[in-house]
């Protein structure tokens, strides 16, 4: 009674022997072949939306122009002066303002259910958000290698060369990284992808200009440059600029950045993954 | 109608015996919304279950509690003999599940979501893809398969996050509502679909809102509302103890109503169901040799008929029946109804 087919469907039966031809059943995939796989889905997300990485990088690359040509001259003598001291740290703006992008990106999946499906698989639950992390880092890297490669068109000339460059830049994922954990935070608070960028970037915008990215802190008022020594990218920027150029003497600094990056690591990692396994 | 009861089975076959899906007293509240009052189930192997309500009946929140996304506050429910909190990662490991809303990444081609949905069940590279090809082929969409899914239509969308759910065949798939929003010719699609996965033996847990599909395609269903089982059985089951024959008879004139109803409650002797449509009314018949009499008084005594057919009954009749409380009355609760 309840295979009452419609007519023309026994005529089409033949064509659903190969779906259940296959062996029902497989061992799924480890916890890491689990976390490469959707990393690789990742991967083709930036190859299917490019527009994606240069709709963040586009305002610190309209900052590095205007910085470069429009101040450069008074604050630092010349434009191609300016930029050996602003590349460095805009390379830092640049890829925390990419970060955002990890809370959005799985913010659009959970509520387009994409997750229900991911969460009903049999596989290591937290794989998805590792998945997506590590697909990030390697967007981060892109968004870093382009930044870099302006400021290269713009005469900026690492002093430290090719060594200096990757372990800045190898410094910086890793920052980003603990970052990204915060925004997972955020894209599973809030109830749409345009909130969690407006809310992320309220606190990422006052976080990269009131550092030492633009300008030295000496120039600034006693209570501001204060303030500036204890922002956490004000660190990273004076990493990123000694090792790009080569000058070593900012052990601290990258001390610094490494234990600020274990700390937020330690302390939002394990309530996102918590976050994530609760229902919703 | 009462399963069980029978001899007892040596072991072997008390296991292929054994419902696919068990559940008991099952409850989930969202704040003071009570989503799921305590429902009781069990769902035959290798069948084709319908779960039949409105929107907000709490359909979606049993099968998501069924599919370990979200966890019972009351009761227990066990898919192929695993409880659903406890043994969570053996009821993934048999189960699949086809969201609401399509739960495929709109950025990805229809190939590379297969793919990914392989490579995560443990395919390797090489037999993930092949497996890909072999489905977009049985589904139709071997054409676009190389299409981001954002350019797909609901009807390839819906086929495709189907075929997501097969790249494993499962023990138990779950369907919600699986052809809300797609046009008639998609619908049949999905539903020959459907009826292949469970000649394969896979034990089908569908909702729906519509009273044609569920008798379509399910064995058997339960009607849910308020969260709670109103009726259970088999469709014919549910229709002889809704009436299985429906006269709606449409007038040109509201005035008329109440002259058509008694000369429809004198010639086919029951009651006549008025509905929150002034010009509507609605009689269960039990005796088909009169409905020709009806329409032969009605035109007699000057009745302007607009529509006279004989039918299923509606999802709204269904629950007049059920619950004697109308999803669309003259009082005009049909809001809430259909909330």
């Amino acid at each position: 009674m309840s295979v009452d087919m419609l007519p023309g469907t026994a005529a089409r039966t033949g064509q659903w022997d190969s779906v259940f031809s296959r062996a029902r059943k497989v061992n799924s995939a480890s916890w890491l072949s689990a976390v490469v796989t959707l990393g690789w889905r990742a991967v083709l997300k930036i190859k299917h939306v490019p527009f994606q990485l240069f709709d963040v990088t586009a305002f610190p690359i309209m900052m590095t122009l205007m910085f470069t040509y429009l101040f450069g001259g008074a604050l630092a003598g010349s434009p191609r002066e300016y930029v050996q001291f602003l590349l460095p740290g805009i390379v830092v703006q640049a890829v925390l303002f990419i970060t955002v992008y990890t809370g959005v990106g799985l913010n659009t999946d959970i509520s387009k259910g994409l997750y229900d499906r991911f969460r009903s698989l049999p596989i290591w639950q937290p794989a998805p958000i590792f998945g997506a992390l590590l697909g990030d880092v390697m967007r981060y890297g892109i968004a870093a290698v382009m930044v870099i490669g302006l400021g290269l068109l713009l005469g900026f000339r690492p002093q430290g060369g090719l060594p200096g460059v990757v372990a800045a830049v190898v410094l910086l994922l890793l920052f980003a990284f603990s970052v990204s954990w915060i925004w997972i935070i955020v894209s599973m608070f809030v109830k749409t992808p345009e909130s969690v960028m407006t809310t992320s970037f309220l606190f990422l915008f006052p976080l990269t200009m009131a550092s030492n990215i633009f300008v030295d802190p000496a120039t600034m008022p006693d209570w501001l440059a204060t303030a500036v020594s204890f922002n956490p990218v004000t660190h990273l920027v004076t990493a990123s600029r000694s090792l790009m150029h080569g000058q070593g003497a900012a052990t601290g600094s990258i001390v610094w950045v490494l234990v600020a990056s274990a700390i937020i690591t330690a302390v939002f990692a394990p309530i996102a993954l918590r976050m994530y396994h609760k229902e919703r | 109608m009462q399963g069980g009861g029978g001899p007892h089975f040596p072991y072997n076959q008390a296991m292929s015996t054994m419902p696919a899906i068990q559940i008991s007293g099952l409850a989930k509240s969202f704040g003071t919304t009570r989503a799921v009052d305590h429902i009781d189930l069990q769902i035959a192997r290798g069948s084709v279950y319908g779960l039949l309500g409105p929107n907000g009946a709490g359909k979606t929140t049993t099968i998501r509690m069924l599919a370990t996304l979200i966890r019972p506050d009351a009761g227990t429910a066990r898919v192929l003999g695993h409880d659903v909190v406890r043994d969570a990662a053996a009821v993934r490991s048999k189960v699949s599940l086809t969201g609401q809303f399509a739960s495929i990444d709109e950025d990805l081609t229809g190939k590379e979501n297969l793919v990914l949905i392989g490579r995560l069940l443990g395919l390797s590279w090489a037999d993930a893809r092949a497996r890909a090809a072999e489905l977009l082929d049985a589904f139709g969409l071997a054409e676009a398969a190389g299409r981001q899914v954002r350019t797909f239509s609901g009807g390839m969308r819906r086929r495709l996050d189907i075929a997501a759910s097969l790249v494993v065949t499962p023990e138990v798939l779950f369907l919600d509502e699986p052809t809300t929003g797609l046009d008639p010719r998609s619908r049949s699609q999905v539903w020959d679909i459907v009826r292949a996965i469970a000649s394969e033996g896979t034990t089908v847990l569908l909702t729906t809102q519509y009273l044609e599909e569920a008798d379509r395609l399910a064995d058997r269903l339960a009607v849910i509302d308020h969260g709670r089982v109103i009726a259970e059985g088999t469709s014919r089951d549910l229709k002889s103890s809704v009436g299985a024959n429906m006269l709606h008879v449409r007038l040109r004139e509201a005035t008329q109503l109440a002259d058509a109803q008694a000369r429809l409650v004198e010639v086919l002797k029951v009651d006549v169901q008025r509905h929150a449509d002034p010009c509507l009314l609605s009689v269960q018949v039990s005796d088909l040799a009169l409905v020709g009499n009806a329409l032969a008084s009605l035109t007699s005594a000057g009745v302007v008929v607009a529509e006279f057919s004989l039918g299923q009954p509606s999802l709204d009749e269904v629950f007049f029946a059920l619950t004697g409380r109308p999803a669309e009355s003259e009082s005009d609760n049909g809001q809430e109804a259909r909330a």
